[in-house]
């Protein structure tokens, strides 16, 4: 692909544009499988860099193609905003190119015309111009160019239109084929002595590579990180700007109208949209979708297809991977490795391959959940998903964005972390994270399917039910026991867009699908493999019976703590060996009561051995127990802090313990202790 | 103040289908600055598309649909509408 010299002629060029207008499917098609995803340095938004080959007069020019995370403006006010401002500022890319979304022109013209403050060369690529022409929306490129002093290039990315121009466009503005001056929104009228002011008093004051004009405009819009920076800079000279900006402290509103003023003149010029609204196809399905009650039914029906499609499609699969990959796996490792020593054998046998076994038996019910949401989310169901359960959200001090997420967390935690990413506030975000492992998934439900029958008999459905439902409680109460000090300063806000209805993107959904796959392969994998193999070494070692393992004597030393909650050595021992896969409950309780590993002479062992009540408090510890070491893998890369990972085990591990022993007291007050 | 003759209501007041021009935001800097980014500005005409009298409303403002919860819904000053009044545009 590469000239010998293209090296040299690399050039970066940002991709940027507001929520929902389509940039992610520019960057795919210009990157396909050349993307890199990662982190933005230091932070846990998604970074994706990417390479675009490009033909210039038969010769191949490479491009750099940095996508910059979807904003609405260029504030300081949310971590996405920072990142997009910084990268512009501090690495300077060769051009940028704004990706608008025509049908909604004026609001999408707004982060063009902060960009245009900013030292770069732009280019707007002016999106979904069909979806603009189906609502009788008219835009002409050529005013819209002539009047903004940015070459304008019409698009559909999604029938893959204009996308090579787009790139034409910015390869010439990049080498200066095309003079590039573009014109700037001025400020309201009332404010304009007050910028020059501003621009005066910090004349010669503005650290490299800041431009002063941006720098004071910024200051004025109330801008907390570039008031900091300046009033690091200038110190004693600082008071008098202080002064000025204390004085017009809704200078901000002055600044956004005055973009606006400027916008709509643009808009008006360029632009001609139907007299009257029409009933669109979006105003149509949401009557239904967002109404309060029938939007709800939509919901539970969507989330029905969710399940039915993790039922018929990923069980039956994961299943057979168990089967014929892990299980196959482990007695040809056996059968191989005959002759050696029983701790190696255990050791990549029953440690590592069981722990790679679980991450890969993982994938169907992943991928299937991963395939949904982008599906949901590039139609644009999910904002509606939200919107509706908004209100109900609320008692547990998180908003509408929050229900989704942890709804999956029924199914399993692991896509439940994961999928918080689209929730905008970092500390709600946080808060989601932490409620997520209270969901009870189907590996916790399975045990509970196993053991409640065997305590409770005919009772066992209501019984079920009931776990169900403390879960649920606890959740309910944690949320809003931590609502103050997790999310403190940060004002839960619901405001969001409600985008527009779209045919989906397979192209946009199958990178997506397989970008956050392999984004758990890497990530979660490794944590996985060694939890699982420190948890083998626990139970077997020294002596390769789990009876007298470190973990049995752990679970011998945790007795007195155990005795509070009526539990046997064993079944703690069953518990702690959960982390590695909720299932491995049912294996341990078989092992250490000499069950022999059927279900039914286990159900035997275990009825004669507990009283109801220490069965009761067994199951209640095993709902709300610490998350499995799949979901601490995950927690741990979606809060990049260990801290927060370990105050979640914790945290839960402390309200499972005293749920167990209140049960176990009020069981036993109540006369089911004998 | 020039609107006083007119009444002035919040968002969580308007009626579905109602138009309005937005008057005013209320709340704190972030909120306001927020909400002004999507083009709420003095004098913009909206179309409120869902208000279901509890939980969170739709608003149609600037070619674009935004859902605000209800407490933001209250925080946001509107001088309702004649028939006369432009379209805040599909």
């Amino acid at each position: 692909m590469k000239t010998p010299n293209s090296e040299a002629r690399t050039v970066t060029v940002a991709l940027a544009g507001q929520p929902n207008v389509g940039k992610s499917t520019v960057f795919n098609l210009l990157t396909g499988l050349s993307q890199h995803v990662g982190n933005w340095p230091g932070k846990t938004i998604e970074q994706k860099v990417g390479m675009y080959h490009h033909q210039r007069n038969g010769e191949l020019c490479a491009m750099r193609i940095v996508d910059l995370p979807g904003t609405y403006s260029l504030t300081a006010n949310s971590l996405e905003e920072q990142i997009a401002r910084d990268y512009i500022i501090k690495e300077r890319p060769d051009a940028v190119a704004v990706i608008a979304d025509a049908a909604a022109l004026e609001r999408n013209l707004y982060l063009l015309a902060e960009f245009l403050f900013l030292p770069v060369p732009l280019v707007l690529g002016l999106n979904m111009t069909d979806v603009a022409e189906r609502q009788d929306i008219h835009i002409s490129p050529r005013i819209l160019e002539a009047a903004l002093g940015v070459p304008v290039v019409p698009m559909v990315a999604t029938k893959n239109q204009g996308v090579r121009e787009l790139v034409e466009a910015v390869d010439r503005v990049i080498r200066g084929a095309t003079a590039y001056v573009p014109s700037r929104p001025a400020i309201r009228e009332d404010h304009r002595a007050v910028l020059e002011e501003i621009r005066a008093l910090i004349a010669g004051q503005v650290p490299e590579p800041y431009p002063e004009e941006w720098v004071a405009l910024k200051l004025l819009e109330g801008d907390g990180e570039v008031a900091h920076m300046m009033q690091e800079r200038m110190r004693e000279d600082w008071a008098p700007v202080c002064g000025v900006l204390t004085r017009h402290e809704d200078a901000f509103l002055a600044v956004a109208s005055g973009r606006y003023e400027w916008i709509g003149r643009i808009a008006r010029a360029a632009m001609t949209r139907p007299r009257t609204g029409q009933i669109t196809l979006t105003d149509r399905l949401d009557r239904v979708a967002t109404h309060p009650f029938w939007g709800l039914l939509v919901l539970l029906g969507m989330l029905g297809v969710v399940f039915w499609l993790t039922y018929s499609i990923a069980a039956p699969l994961q299943g057979l991977l168990d089967e014929y990959l892990v299980r196959a796996g482990r007695n040809w490792l056996h059968d191989a490795l005959a002759g050696a020593p029983w701790w190696v054998v255990g050791a990549l046998a029953d440690g590592a391959i069981a722990g790679a076994g679980m991450v890969i038996t993982f994938l169907p019910i992943l991928i299937v959940f991963f395939a949904v949401l982008g599906l949901l989310e590039d139609v644009g169901y999910m904002a509606r998903a939200a919107f509706v359960m908004d209100r109900f959200m609320h008692f547990i001090g998180l908003h509408g964005r929050s229900f989704l997420p942890l709804f999956l967390g029924f199914g399993c935690n692991v896509p439940a972390v994961l999928g918080t990413r689209i929730i905008d506030a970092p500390r709600a975000r946080l808060l989601t994270i932490l409620l997520a492992p209270l969901v009870p998934c189907t590996a916790r439900m399975a045990v509970v399917a196993i053991l409640a029958p065997v305590f409770f008999g005919g009772a066992a459905f209501w019984v079920s039910w009931g776990l169900v439902g403390l879960n649920l409680v606890v959740l309910a109460v944690l949320g809003v026991v931590l609502r103050r000090p997790v999310l403190g300063r940060e004002s839960l806000v619901f405001v969001m867009e409600i985008p527009l209805y779209h045919r989906p993107n397979a192209r946009t959904i199958g990178l997506a699908v397989w970008q956050r796959t392999l984004a758990f392969l890497k990530k979660a994998g490794g944590i996985i493999l060694v939890f699982s193999v420190v948890v083998w070494a626990l139970s077997a070692l020294p002596a390769g019976e789990m009876d007298t393992s470190y973990l049995a004597t752990i679970g011998r030393a945790l007795a007195p703590l155990g005795a509070w909650m009526g539990l046997e050595w064993q079944m703690l021992v069953a518990l702690l060996s959960s982390f590695v896969a909720k299932e491995n409950t049912i294996a341990t309780l078989a092992i250490l009561y000499r069950a022999g590993g059927e279900e039914s002479s286990l159900a035997g062992a275990l009825a004669g051995a507990w009283t109801p009540a220490a069965g009761l408090a067994f199951l209640v510890v095993q709902m709300l127990f610490i998350p499995c070491a799949a979901t601490a893998a995950v927690i741990r890369q979606e809060t990049g802090s260990w801290a927060w990972t370990v105050f979640s085990v914790a945290l839960l591990a402390a309200i499972s313990l005293a749920a167990g022993v209140s049960i176990f007291q009020g069981a036993t007050l109540f006369g089911l202790g004998g | 103040m020039a609107l006083t003759e007119r009444r002035i209501l919040s968002l969580g007041e308007l009626a579905e289908g109602a138009q309005a021009r937005v008057h005013q935001v209320q709340g704190g800097h972030l909120f306001r600055e927020r909400v002004a980014t999507l083009g709420f500005t003095e004098g913009t005409p909206l179309r409120l598309l869902q208000n279901a009298g509890r939980g969170p409303v739709i608003v149609l403002i600037r070619g674009t649909r935004v859902a605000l919860g209800r407490g933001e819904a209250l925080k946001v000053l509107v001088a309702p509408g004649e028939s006369g009044d432009e379209d805040p545009q599909q």
